[in-house]
């Protein structure tokens, strides 16, 4: 359904260093080359990639930070980039952003309700001094926080808490949509799934759309609803996370599932299968991108560039000549052998962290040797 | 080899495989009152890749550095820890180890490759230097010995990348000269502190694919610092977690998995998204790592356990629980000690 679709964005391109005098001598950056996407309300939408191949240039597209060199970006259908005064201040209420680095992107010297209260000023201006003090504690209790937090500042806070502050912030203006690049990424496995589960209960009890740019695999299978992989600039296999995961139809994918070091694998199942880096997006490889580390290259694939293109479903898309030949499915990592006794343990240790009442039948260690 | 001072000891261990030994490693920095490193103990086998791991700031690196010899000796006071390289004995709280052991018998790399190759010095010179420092011999043997290390690597045209910068190098690329360089001694034991976590998956698989090939080829033992699971369970062939500074349970690397006895490992085992249990909220570990200062009593994990009793307010010993798989919980296994209801 079209209406379904709250964030689109349509043959996006955003080159750097393409603007002619000086700056023309320098090699133009093809940071995001034609990608086009669709982000439907409610859903959890990821971007996956590696380092440098445009998924924070993408995300500053969406947000309206950065200006396409051509294409279009549409939110809640109409075109934002010649958004200007009460309209671009309701977009940027509407559509928020929650960084990576929980250390940099709050001010220091403001007290954790300013830096909380600072978009309510913005876009609730006609709230009374109490009023956007209760609503802040609101917030701070919405992300897990406590209301007497209000007067500490960010130094006081750890990362994990540090990227609460940066969710209540995020959240001040009542989004209907919230960008994350790498929202948990800076942070420890036992804290990152704090915030994993907060965004995830976020989302569902605040009906949040959310677009998570991740290089974590297993954090992208485990949050998102549907994903897009992009491989130097541009898209090149989207769909469902669980059919994409299951079913990966670009080599790319698959390189990328296969690359993942995980509990329960054999060693053998995650060879690198992929050679060489990423080249540069100054110098593009022509035809398709991928070709100087794709194992399936043909010649066609030096020439010719893919188009993304309904593969598996409509919805499940893919961009590669030859992908219904290709033998690309994913050694998913089989399950830890674990025996009985440790799966009760889990299962203890779980209980007993979502609220259950210990018992100890015994007070005292037995002696171990 | 000289016999300094440090040398304290030569009757040879039981253990004839260990080619590394640390015994109850305490350490903490100046102005602290709390140990960083708190009686930390590791075995490596020839051959063998031991996983060191646990989140930020549990000690990891610190630990590294001091078996290196690395840490300040103006700010790190060491007050216990005995090294045993081969045969060789050192007792840490006088002395480090001897220069000429490091970079040489025993080698190190980091996670950022920038921390040990110099920016102003090609490739070729400064691997070149590791090796005329320790082997001798002329100039043209160790440019061509840092051009067979280049090839072992893996890296393309190496006569070429000989006489390039470090900055002409990607990531992964600076990552594998720096392996190169620590590698052109043949040390027979490796320290690899978060080699990988700088770098993209496919990078990492290849850098992982590489340490093991080498394993393999050179029978080194090798000490890998990391934080994530899934490289344990990828190179592993036994794995120490840390936390707060103390080991609290290791042994052989799928008996640690598949049966893991601490909450703390637990936890981390949990809390982890998986790709084959997609969905669902994730078990978490409650709360955040306290500050060094703030460290409890007994053992250190007690203000986040949820099976924490006031005997926990004694330290717990790490004891072994089946061969070679050691945990320290006064109440492991669990399921024998503890019952939860809803
Ligand atoms: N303002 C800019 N001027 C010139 N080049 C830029 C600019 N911003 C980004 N780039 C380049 O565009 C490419 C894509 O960058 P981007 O930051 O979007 O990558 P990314 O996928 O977010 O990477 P990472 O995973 O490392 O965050 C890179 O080559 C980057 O160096
Ligand atoms: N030179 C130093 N001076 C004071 N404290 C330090 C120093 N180096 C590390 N620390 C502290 O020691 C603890 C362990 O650090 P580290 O070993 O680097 O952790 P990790 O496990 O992440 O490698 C941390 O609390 C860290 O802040
Ligand atoms: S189009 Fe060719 S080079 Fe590109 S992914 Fe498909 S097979 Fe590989
Ligand atoms: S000793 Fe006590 S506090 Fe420590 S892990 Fe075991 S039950 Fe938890
Ligand atoms: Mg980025
Ligand atoms: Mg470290």
């Amino acid at each position: 359904m079209k209406n379904d679709v709250i964030l689109e964005a349509v043959d996006v391109v955003k080159h750097f260093g393409d603007g002619g005098g000086w700056l023309s001598r320098s090699p133009v950056v093809q940071a995001v080359d034609g990608v086009s996407l669709q982000v439907r309300r409610g859903e959890t939408f990821a971007i996956v990639g590696e380092s440098g191949c445009g998924k924070s240039t993408l995300a500053r597209l969406l947000l309206r930070l950065l200006t396409p060199t051509s294409g279009k970006v549409m939110f809640d259908g109409h075109e934002i980039s010649g958004t200007k005064g009460a309209a671009l201040k309701k977009l940027r209420g509407d559509m928020q952003f929650i960084f990576q680095d929980p250390f940099s992107s709050l001010n220091p010297r403001m007290t954790i309700g300013k830096l909380v209260g600072e978009p309510l000023e913005v876009h609730a201006p006609d709230l009374s001094a109490q009023e956007r003090r209760d609503k802040v504690a609101e917030l701070l209790r919405k992300v897990g926080l406590r209301p007497e937090h209000a007067g500490r500042y960010p130094h006081e806070f750890s990362g994990g808490q540090r990227q609460r502050i940066g969710i209540a912030r995020a959240l001040a203006s009542g989004p209907k949509l919230v960008i994350g690049d790498e929202p948990v990424s800076a942070l420890d496995v036992s804290v990152q799934a704090q915030v994993i589960n907060l965004l995830g209960d976020l989302s569902r009890d605040l009906g949040l759309t959310l677009v998570i740019i991740a290089h974590d695999l297993g954090v992208i299978r485990h949050m998102s609803d549907r994903v897009a992989v992009m491989y130097l600039g541009r898209i090149v296999e989207s769909g469902p996370t669980a059919e994409v995961y299951a079913k990966p139809r670009h080599p790319y994918t698959q390189a990328l599932l296969a690359s993942i070091p995980s509990m329960g694998g054999k060693p053998e199942d995650h060879k690198a299968n992929v050679l060489g880096e990423m080249p540069s997006p100054s110098a593009p490889p022509p035809g398709c991108r991928f070709h100087t580390r794709c194992p399936f290259a043909q010649a066609k694939c030096k020439t010719d560039t893919p188009v993304l293109s309904a593969a598996e479903s409509d919805d499940h898309r893919v961009a590669c000549h030859f992908w219904d030949t290709l033998d690309t499915s994913a050694p998913l990592a089989a399950t830890t052998q674990q025996s009985k006794a440790a799966e009760a343990r889990f299962a203890l240790y779980r209980a007993a962290t979502e609220g259950g009442t210990v018992t100890h039948k015994t007070q005292q260690t037995t002696e171990r040797t | 080899m000289d016999t300094s001072g440090a040398v304290i000891d030569r009757t040879d261990q039981s253990g004839l495989d260990d080619v590394l030994v640390l015994k109850d490693l305490v350490l903490r920095f100046r102005g602290q009152e709390n140990d960083v490193v708190d009686g930390v103990s590791l075995t490596v086998r020839k051959g063998e890749v031991l996983c060191v791991v646990g989140e930020s700031g549990c000690g990891k690196s610190v630990t590294a550095m001091a078996l290196m010899g690395l840490l300040p000796k103006e700010s790190a006071r060491i007050s216990s820890g005995n090294l045993t390289i081969g045969v060789d004995h050192f007792d840490l709280s006088k002395d480090a180890l001897p220069n000429e052991m490091r970079g040489n018998t025993v080698a190190m790399i980091f996670q950022e490759p920038m921390t040990s190759l110099n920016p102003a010095f090609r490739i070729g010179d400064q691997i070149g230097e590791a090796v005329l420092r320790h082997r001798g011999g002329t100039r043209a043997e160790a440019l061509a010995r840092a051009e067979e290390m280049l090839t072992r690597v893996g890296i393309a045209n190496p006569s070429q990348r000989l006489h390039e910068y470090p900055h002409q190098l990607s990531g992964g690329m600076r990552q594998r000269v720096m392996i190169a360089m620590a590698l052109a001694n043949d040390p027979s034991i490796l320290i690899a502190d978060e080699p990988t976590t700088a770098l993209d998956v496919t990078i990492q698989a290849q850098i992982l694919d590489l340490i093991r090939d080498l394993r393999d080829e050179t029978g080194m033992g090798t000490i890998m610092i990391t934080h994530d699971l899934g490289v344990v369970a990828e190179i592993a062939d036994s794995v120490a977690v840390m936390y707060g500074g103390q080991v609290v349970e290791q042994g052989p690397v799928a008996e640690v998995f598949n049966n893991p006895q601490h909450p703390y490992t637990i936890g981390l085992m949990s809390a982890m998204p998986r790709l084959d249990q997609p969905g669902g909220r994730l078990a978490i570990v409650p709360g955040t790592v306290p500050t060094i200062a703030n460290m409890p009593e007994g053992c250190r994990f007690r203000s986040r356990c949820a099976f924490a009793t006031p005997t926990c307010a004694s330290r717990p010993a790490l004891a072994d629980i089946a061969d070679g798989h050691a945990v320290a919980c006064h109440y492991a296994p669990l399921e024998d000690h503890v019952a939860v209801s809803a």
